[in-house]
Order: C-alpha cells, then structure tokens, then sequence
C-alpha cells in the first residue's frame, strides 16, 4: 500500500541521517585491513552456460522514502532524476540506479559502493535514508530465455512491452519477495533479503535449468 | 509382423520404428507415435482392466483423454511407478511397462469379480444403506474392505524421483484445442501480431482432423493443411504452441492452468521435467475443445470390444490398426458410417451397421451402401455374446420383434457428439439447452471468452473455420484497440468436409425401465441406466443429488460421456424436460493433474525458505544443535562432549551469569521509523510514552491491538529526534511492520514519517553477563561503556572491529548485556572477534533455550508464550509501561472494556513446585482443589517451565484468575500420574532487585 502524504501545508524540515561520526563502511574504503566480509552465497559457483545464473557483488543500497516535493533535491544529491512512475528506473550510467518501488519509495544501488546515505545527508528537504547495503543480495540471471527462468516464480508479465529495459517491480519469486529489475532485454536483477538469497538462488537455479532446456 | 492387426500402407506411422514395451508383464511391440492402447490393439488385446465396482472386464471405450475403461499403471522403475494412466492418452516408448489394476490375482481371472454376481446387494446408494451397522465395524472393517476392493490403481509409497516445473505466462490471446477451430482461431489472431498461446492435450495439433478422412482445406487433406497450419503458426515469435498440455482449470479473469507433459512419452527422460504447469493469464480466451462422442446405453454394452466409433475410425486412420477383423456398427448417429467406410476401404469386413433411425440418409449412409455394407435402419443392438471380448450382436427391431445374433469381434457405437463445455462452465458460463439439437451449450459468458466449433454446437466444418477465424481475430483486435490495423485475413476455405446428423439421448431399446439388464451409463464408475432410474425412485430428484446418490460422472472422469445420458434417463424418469433437470457442475481439473505437476518447485530445500543468519556457520563449525523459528534456524544449544541437552543448557545458563554469553539475536525483527514526526508515531503506536525519552537512551515497549490485547514487544532505541531502532520479536517482524505500516498510512498518513526493515541489515550479537562490557571493550571504538556513560537501556553508535555498529547497552537476562549491532556480511567476523575475546573470559555461546531460561529466571515474558492474544499490560504485570498520561494509543479504548477491567482476570505469577525438583508441563491446567469431581474446574495454566540451574530448582510462569491477588496461595496441577502442588510467587526468581542489570 502506498503512502500518499499531503505537503502541500508542510514546510520541508530536516530529517537527519545516520549520525556524523560513524565511521564508513570500510568495504567501501579500501582500508588496510578491511573486516572480512561474509555473505550469504559465498562459494556459490555461477550457474554458467547460455543462460547463466551469477551472485553479483557487494554494493550499497539505500531505502529512500520522500514526498512528492523532496524529489527534486534528492535527485540532484543522488546525480540522477529518481523515476516517478510505477514500474520505472533511473540510472546515472556509472554503476547507480535508482528503481521505483511506491509513490514515495525507491531502492537505490550504487554498485560502485559509493556512501549514498552521505550522499542524502545534506538534503534539506523532507526524507527518510536508510542503508540497506547489507541487507539485500543480488542475483542476475543473463542469456536468452531470462523471461522465462524468472517467470518460473515471478506472476508478472515480463515480455518486453510490458517489462521493458529498465522496468523494476517489487514482486514475488515463488514464496519469497523480490525486487526484480530488467537492465537489459535478456538479463533481470533480482535482490532479495539476506536470509532468503539461499532460497532464491536454489530457486532459480533450477528456473534456469528448465528454461534451459 | 508381430502386430497381427496393423494394416500395412494405413496410418500415419513408419513402420520401421519399432518400440517393445510389455504389458502385465508379456511382451510386445508397437510402433513409435503408437499410443499404449492403439499399441495393444494392434497386438489384438482388449481386455485391459477391470472395472471399478464389479470387477467386469473392460476394454478401449475411447482414442483419447475421456477414457473411461483403460486405467493402467506405468513404471519406469521401482520409484517411477504411475497409476491410473489412460492407456489412450499415454504414448508408447522403447521399453515401456504397463500393468493392469483392480484386478486380482490376475486380469484374465479376477476374484473381485463376485461382485458382478453380488450386483443386486452393491445398487446405487449401497455405501450409504448397507454398511450401517454396528457402527463401529464401518470405520475398522467395511471402509477398509470396499475400499481395497472397489478402486483404481494404488499410489506409490516411494518419494517421487522426478521432478517438475512452473511457469507464469501472459499471452492476449489463449486458445484452448488445437483442432481445426483452434488452429483458424489461433492463425487469425496471431497474424495481427498480438501474443498467442495455443495448447492441446494430443502430441499432435490437429484434432479430429487426425483421422477425419473427408475433410479438404485450401486444396489439402484436414491432416495436411493442419501441419502446413502448425509451421505457419511455429515460425511466428508471438505464437508459443503448447502440445501435450491439458488446459485442466478456467478461473477467475482468465487464469488458466495448463499441465505439459514434458518426458512421459520419452523413453530417457533425461534432466527435463516430468511435467511444467503453467498458469497463464489471458487477455481473451478461445475455446475450441470440441466435442466428444457418446456410446449407446444397451445391455452389456461395456464388453471389451465395443468402443466409440470415432475411436475405431482414429486408431485405424491416426495409427494404421483395426480394431477387429469381423466388426458391428451400432449408432444413431452419421459419424459412425464414416469409420465403417474408412474400415471397409482397408480391407476391414463390416458385418452390418445397425441403426437406431427409421429412415437415415445422406451421402454417408449412401456411401456405405454402395461399398456393399449392410445397413438396418429401425433396429436396436439389444445385446452382445462373449465376456473378454465380444464375440457377437443381437440385432432387434425397434418395434420389437425378432433377434437376430451377427458374429463380430468389436463393435463401434456412436449416439451422437456431446459438445465439451467443461472448461466453460469452469469459467463461470451458463449453459442452455439447445431443444433442437439435443445438448447444452455455451450461454451466457461470465468472462472474456468464445467457443468455437464442436464446443459451440457449430456443426459444418466451414462453419466452424468461419466462426473460429473471426472469434481469434475479434479477440486479437480487441486487445488492439479499434483504431489497429493488421488481420483482415480470410477464414482458410473448405473443398469439402463430412457433415453429420443425427443422435440421441439416454437409455436405448432392450435398456428401458421395465429391464434389469446392466447397461452402463458410467464405465468409470460402474453406473447403469437402472440405477439411475433407482436413485429417481428413493427420491432424488436434483440432477445434483441423482450425481451424489450413484457417482455419475463424478471423480476423474467428469462425466466426459456419461453425464448427458445419465441425465436424459433422469429426466424421463421423474417425467421432465432435460433442461428442467439441468446439468451438474462441472469441476477442475479437466482431467487428473498429478500432485508434482501442483507441487512443483516447491519440494525439498524449495519446500519453505530457510533462513539462516549470518553466524549460522560459526555455530554449525561449534556444534550447535538448531530449532526451527517459523522459518529460521537458530543455535538451540551448544553442547560440548559428553553433554545432553539438560547439561549443555545448565552450563550455558550458569556461566552466563558467572561470566558472559554469546547469543546471537539477529532474528529480531528491526525496523528503523524515520521522520520528523517518528515519536509522534511512536506514541500512538506503543502504549509507552516516547516524546521525552533522550536520544541515546532505550525503552520495553509494548503494542496492542485495537480490542487491547498485547501484540508485540521489544526494546527501543532513539537514535536522534527523529529516528529510533525498533526491535520486534522474530515471529512478529513481518506482522508488526505490516501492523504499523497499515495504521500509518489509513489511520495517520497525516505523519510525516517512515518505516524501513532493518532486521537483516544488521546481524545482532548479545553480550551478558558481568563480563560483557570486559570482553566488548578492546574491540569497540568512538563509545564510552563506561556505566556512568552508558547506563542500562541506552544505545550508541560507534564502531567496533572497524565497522560501523549500533550498540545497545540492554538486557533479556538480567544482567549487565550489551547488543551488538553489525551490517550483517560483519556478524561472523565479529562474532569471531568477541569470541575470541569472551573466551579470555570463560565466556560460552549460549543458544535460545538458555536464553529462554534466563529471561524466565528473571520474569520477562515472551509474547506469544506466556501471552496469547487475551493478555493485557496489566494481565501481564506490565501496567508500568502504559502511559498513564496519554490520551491515544492503538488500543486505548480496547483496555477500557468492562472485560478487561472486571476481576478474575487470568493474569501472569510465577509458580514454584512444592517438590523444587519437579519440572511442570508448559501448558498443563491448574486447579484450585486437586479432590473436586471431574470436569474439573480449570483456573489457569502454565506458560513457562524449565528447570533453573542458577536457582537450584524448578521455575514457572503461569496465567491465574485474578492471579495477582493469590501470592502464596497453593494450587494444584492434575496430571495423569497424580496431582502436583505449587505455590504462586512473584514471577521474578532471580535478583529480585534488579541490581546486576547496572553491573
């Protein structure tokens, strides 16, 4: 259900992010010596072959939730125009892109690791960022056929009219939900939630097989 | 030539591809492309099962998925093993092994078959009239007896090694029948290029094209121009052609299901799946599913032998076979003359045809005649000679009069053509009886739908062309929109075509009310026109309880043949017109769909996800034992060797509080509530109040439901003004972010405020005990953990191991504890850290049942152990944490009924056994007065029990009417072996004083 809040009588105020102090993510910083980093799909071999099945790496992510008149300001600190209609996406071309969850919702990624709650900190405008880096997994599943494998748990219509490049939607894959988003005409991104990447990968792991076939 | 009835140069197969298989364990061969049953005919065997009730031999009724009759069970080895299988739909393949059913010790000599001799004791209804006494022998002796003698295959007992597949699919157009009308409807439509899906349940598109010899379209055979259709429609990109997929239900805004059958026909399956269903929605829906042949209803009419004549004319003309050498047409109907002459034209001797009509006529009946074919219009096929197979027909006037007795060797019925309208009265369509022609057909639609042809009751085969071209065009334009171009065609043009007449419903001659003979209208579930005409009698009078009182037409089978007859024999029984009877409902599935085929995906690890946090592993490499937690896995306990779980979890406890534990809490749910107006959610969420408490600092805080009752709870923490960390409990997170994110948007969107899980972000890690801050300190940075600058119940942010953390200085043991909060790819090497750190402590990994101990040790509740839904703050001791100040809450008004407030309440004690050794039942009753006569009356119950090694002895929290008022009363808990008594406490065991919490 999306929230519709009415700002029109509401003059934007702050709203802070995580706190100043905290240090950065050092997997985005390249110190010396970075904490070990384990995920839930370490060790899994990519699923090779026409249609192929890979665990993408790490990146940030951000839940970004705003008002109508906090896009703009967002975008601008975000280096992309944040998309305004259901099923859309953004992207600044450089490895960040923003996808369209509800009327005042978006994920965004940076899979270049760049620190996106910092990036909102400054924005004056009404908004809520919370980083989600770690609580996400990425899968992509690339090759001919992807429509198919994805649609072995996703009920949504994924031919190219009705999901095209850059169509995103937060939908189902089999008894887990997904963010799904289509970057190019034979590859979908699937982000899931940490604990049910196991299931997801499973999952499409034999979707692939049977769209294989 | 081992397949004595393949006629060479007939049928569509080559013979040089041969294929063994065997059959109750005798070999055989056919041909590839044979089904199962067009196989064992060309072998000559009809004898291929056993009827469900009787036991009586049955043959081949049909070619196809109506089957009644030929039930078999396929294995492909000790695993694989299929009952249940239509020998007509099932396609023959190198190695193939078939058996028979319900048939005992063999199909030739089957004991079962007493039942036939019993048939005057096993009439309609007999299950609910004869086994009704002495009650308790129905559930021990008749039920298990009628059901091992009355019945079909028996299932397999292994797991099914095979696996299966799901796929979504939207298409505009969904045509269902892949015969001629299919096939125009599905040209029309995919030439304007919207997306077309188009399924059949034959290996082959085409339909009754397949066999039907007359039929001439664009200048080729009806077989030719279907293939020459078939690569049309292949070659385009928005066509996905479906073969050996049953369209089997028609739901709501046209979702139907499909079921392919992907390997059954191959002799190596392979990696493939066994079957894929698919769940398609449509823009529009044509149905093109056709109609099926009726046989006639006469004596004896179910002898091995006497098929369908459309059976006869595909088996021959589909598969090169003759159904027998000397045969008998019976009919009432024109179709039945085009498989004599098809027969005839192969060297096939027909002995006559009999036919129920007075006077038919037509180029058919004309054709047979000139081929030299006896035809005996006005007369009735009152009987058959032979059991395993029919050896002959009694020939009667349908005036009466004398018999005559042909010898044949099979015998061909056709009543006439019942249209297949199940798939649409799926949809919700009402059907209306069409008085003209004798059958129900499509009325009023109830979704975006058409039927065309055969299902429509649309007879000439240019008809049917025109009527599907235009319906798959109309369906493609619509979804176009009006202003589209493209389509235009034409309809494909018929040269010529076989065009039939004729039919009739019901019981034939030699059949009616004044006889006993068996003549069945239901092969499947052994029902004969007498018992239908019984069930009238003892006073059914709804088709609906007719259905129930016989089975006519029930199970698998649908009533595919029999359900017309069986209701033309009511009506005329009970002296009404058929459509004042009406029709039975027809249900999904069409035909039977396998378990895998639903199942699907959804089997072993796909079964449920199973989540696992990010330590999961370190605590697998140290032996932890798990527990299921709705879906997670989580630590239970870690035993060392040589330990129980008694022993492991003593341990845990006590070094907890002698030193620290580990104990990972990422389960929790999290959710992070952001936004200017945060507390202001938070106060009309949570019955504490929220707008004073400090940045930094923590709070318990409870949630209701609106009726009152605690929903959830969990600790707080505010991170600034505007944004706090909310903890929830595992089983809770889903629900309570659901429960705040509604309340948000319908009750107070005008909020400015937001919701976002955290609960994997972050991997939590407990601390306790009054080392925790000892072995926490060398790792954390940026964060004074000092008591004075962080007190019990604050949180801070900092880091810790060099990543970012949020730590919370709070407790679910009781003593000073510390959680760790860590993006979660951090929790294992951090833990790791800690972990090393602990053990220069003595510290230990302690798993949820220590925990549970511990917090009870202490009285903390769990919500939705010790609370159920009916328990109140105040019911639960918690009345502290509602704010007595504050005028809104979800709940509020709910805590101020009468109800809630009046005495007696159960509410939460602790319980300490008289005998400090012996451990309660959790949810065992208690009583006030263990001597008082059953029933008993029951004033509470356990909640929580456990043995408290930190206490020396057994612990317990209970819930007991007016339960606050009672400390240190005795109560009793009866329990099989003898009643035990318990006094009611303070549910706080453990450092009543609270102290250790502040180190």
């Amino acid at each position: 259900m999306p929230t519709q809040i009415d700002v029109s009588n509401t003059s934007p105020r702050r709203t802070s992010s995580a706190k100043q102090n905290v240090p950065a993510d050092p997997s985005h910083k390249g110190q010396d010596k970075a904490l070990r980093r384990t995920g839930p799909l370490d060790g899994r071999i990519a699923v090779p072959g026409g249609l192929s099945l890979t665990v993408l790496p790490p990146a940030s992510r951000l839940s970004l939730r705003a008002p109508a008149g906090s896009v703009a300001d967002l975008s601008a600190a975000l280096g992309m125009d944040l998309p305004r209609s259901p099923k859309t996406s953004a992207s600044d071309g450089k490895g960040r892109f923003a996808l369209w969850l509800g009327p005042d919702e978006w994920l965004v990624v940076d899979e270049a690791g760049g620190d996106l709650v910092a990036a909102c900190r400054a924005v004056q405008a009404l908004h809520s960022a919370v980083d989600i880096s770690h609580r996400n997994v990425g899968l992509l599943v690339s090759g001919q056929g992807a429509a198919n494998a994805v649609n072995a748990g996703c009920p949504q219509d994924l031919s190219l009219q009705a999901f095209p490049v850059g169509a995103c939607s937060r939908t189902v894959l089999g008894k887990i939900e997904m963010v799904l988003y289509r970057p190019s005409a034979d590859s979908f991104r699937i982000e899931c939630w940490r604990s049910f990447a196991d299931y997801a990968h499973a999952f499409l792991a034999e979707a692939i097989a049977d769209a294989s076939a | 030539m081992t397949q004595p009835f393949r006629i060479p140069g007939a049928g569509r197969l080559t013979p040089a591809k041969i294929a063994r298989f065997t059959f109750d364990g005798k070999a055989y061969t056919g041909l590839e492309g044979d089904t199962l049953a067009s196989a064992l005919l060309a072998n000559g065997v009809h004898l291929v099962g056993r009827s469900f009730k009787y036991h009586r031999p049955r043959g081949f009724l049909s070619a196809g998925a109506e089957e009644p009759n030929a039930l078999v069970e396929i294995s492909r080895d000790a695993t694989r093993r299929t009952p249940n299988v239509r020998a007509t739909v099932q396609e023959l393949y190198d190695g193939l092994a078939a058996q028979s059913q319900n048939r005992w010790p063999s199909l030739g000599f089957d004991v079962g078959a007493v039942n036939n001799l019993l048939s005057p004791f096993l009439s309609a209804g007999f299950y609910y009239k004869t086994f009704m006494w002495p009650k308790a022998a129905w559930k021990r002796l008749y039920e298990p007896n009628i059901r091992a003698a009355a019945g079909l295959g028996v299932a397999p007992e292994e797991a099914d090694p095979d696996h299966y597949a799901a796929r979504f699919a939207h298409c505009d157009v969904l045509v269902v029948g892949g015969g001629a009308a299919g096939l125009a409807a599905a040209l029309a439509a995919a030439e304007t290029g919207v997306r077309v899906i188009l399924c059949d349940e034959q290996p082959e598109f085409g339909g009754a094209l397949r066999y039907e010899s007359g039929a001439r379209i664009e200048g080729l055979d009806g077989y030719s121009w279907a293939r020459q259709a078939v690569e049309k429609l292949a070659a385009m990109d928005n066509v996905r052609l479906l073969t050996r997929t049953t369209a089997f239900g028609y739901y709501a805004q046209n979702f139907v299901g499909l079921t392919e059958r992907v390997t059954d026909h191959l002799a190596s399956p392979g990696k493939a799946p066994r079957e894929r269903l698919w769940q398609v929605r449509a823009a529009r829906v044509v149905l093109a599913t056709g109609a099926i042949e009726r046989h006639m209803v006469f004596a004896d009419n179910d002898r091995p032998g006497v098929m369908l004549a459309s059976a006869a004319r595909a088996f021959l003309n589909e598969y090169g076979v003759a159904v027998g050498r000397t045969i008998g047409v019976y009919t009432a109907n024109d179709s039945a003359y085009a498989a004599a002459i098809d027969l005839k034209k192969a060297g096939v001797d027909i002995a006559a045809i009999v036919d129920l009509r007075d006077d038919p006529s037509g180029p058919l009946v004309e054709q047979a005649r000139s081929l030299g074919i006896e035809v005996n219009p006005g007369r009735a096929v009152v009987g058959v000679g032979g059991r395993q197979r029919v050896s002959s027909m009694i020939v009667q006037p349908t005036g009466g009069g004398g018999k005559r007795t042909i010898p044949i060797d099979a015998l061909l019925v056709s009543a006439g053509w019942t249209p297949s309208v199940h798939l649409f009265s799926q949809s919700r369509g009402k059907v209306a009886f069409d008085a003209g022609s004798q059958r129900f057909l499509p009325g009023l639609y109830a979704q975006d739908c058409r039927s065309v042809g055969a299902c429509n009751g649309t007879d000439g085969l240019a008809e049917t062309l025109n009527e599907a071209f235009a319906a798959g065009e109309a369906a493609a334009k619509a979804t176009l929109g009006e202003t589209s171009a493209g389509g235009g065609g034409n309809a494909p043009k018929v040269d010529a075509s076989e065009d039939w007449a004729g039919g009739m419903l019901g019981s034939a001659p030699g059949a009616g009310a004044d006889t006993t003979v068996k003549a069945f209208v239901d092969f499947q579930n052994d029902v004969t026109a007498k018992d239908i005409r019984q069930a009238v009698r003892e006073g059914m009078r709804s088709i609906e309880h007719v259905k129930r009182f016989t089975t006519n037409g029930m199970a698998t089978d649908q009533g595919k043949t029999s359900n017309m007859h069986g209701l033309a024999i009511a009506a005329e029984t009970l002296g009404k017109e058929i459509p004042e009877v009406g029709l039975t409902t027809f249900r999904a599935p069409y035909t039977p769909v396998t378990f895998g085929a639903i199942v699907n995906h959804a089997r072993h690890e796909l079964f449920d996800p199973t989540r696992r946090t990010a330590t999961h592993g370190w605590a697998e490499a140290h032996g932890a034992v798990f527990e299921d937690v709705g879906q997670w896995k989580r630590a239970w306990y870690f035993p060392r060797p040589g330990e129980d779980m008694h022993a492991a979890v003593n341990r845990e406890c006590v070094t907890v509080r002698r030193s620290a534990g580990l104990f990972d809490a990422s389960t929790l749910g999290k959710i992070e509530v952001v936004g200017p107006d945060a507390a202001a959610f938070m106060e009309l969420i949570y019955t504490n109040p929220w707008q004073k408490l400090e940045p930094g600092r923590c709070r318990y805080g409870i949630m209701l439901r609106e009726d009152g009752f605690i929903y959830d709870d969990g600790v707080v923490g505010r991170l600034s003004d505007d944004r706090f960390h909310v903890t929830t409990t595992t089983g809770g997170a889903a629900r309570v972010m659901n429960h705040m994110e509604d309340y948000l948007q319908t009750e107070f969107p005008h909020l400015n405020v937001w919701l976002t899980s955290i609960s994997e972000q972050w991997a939590v890690i407990a601390v306790q005990g009054p080392k925790s801050r000892d072995i926490l300190a060398p790792l954390v940075e940026g964060i004074d953990l000092s008591d004075a600058a962080m007190p019990h119940m604050s949180v801070r942010e900092g880091s810790i191991c060099g990543v970012p953390t949020r730590l919370f200085r709070m407790s679910f043991t009781g003593e000073r504890g510390f959680e760790v909060n860590v993006p979660a790819d951090y929790g294992q090497a951090v833990w790791e850290a800690i972990w090393a750190e602990g053990e220069k402590h003595g510290a230990c990994a302690y798993g949820t049942e220590a925990m549970h101990v511990l917090r009870a040790e202490k009285g903390y509740i769990i919500v939705g152990q010790d609370t159920d839904g009916t328990v109140t703050p105040n019911d639960a001791g918690l009345d502290w944490a509602v704010g007595k100040k504050k005028t809104d809450f979800v709940g509020i008004r709910g805590l101020k009924r009468p109800d809630l407030l009046a005495p007696g309440r159960k509410q939460l004690v602790g319980l300490k056994t008289v005998d400090p050794k012996v451990v309660l039942e959790e949810g065992a009753q208690i009583v006030q007065d263990p001597n008082q006569p059953i029933p008993m009356k029951m004033i509470g119950h356990v909640t929580s029990s456990y043995w408290s090694e930190n206490c020396g002895r057994s612990i317990a929290m209970a819930v007991v009417a007016g339960g606050h008022g009672r400390l240190g009363e005795t109560l009793h808990v009866p329990m099989p072996d003898g009643s035990i008594a318990v006094e009611i406490v303070s549910a706080v065991f453990f450092d009543e004083t609270g102290e250790r919490l502040h180190g």
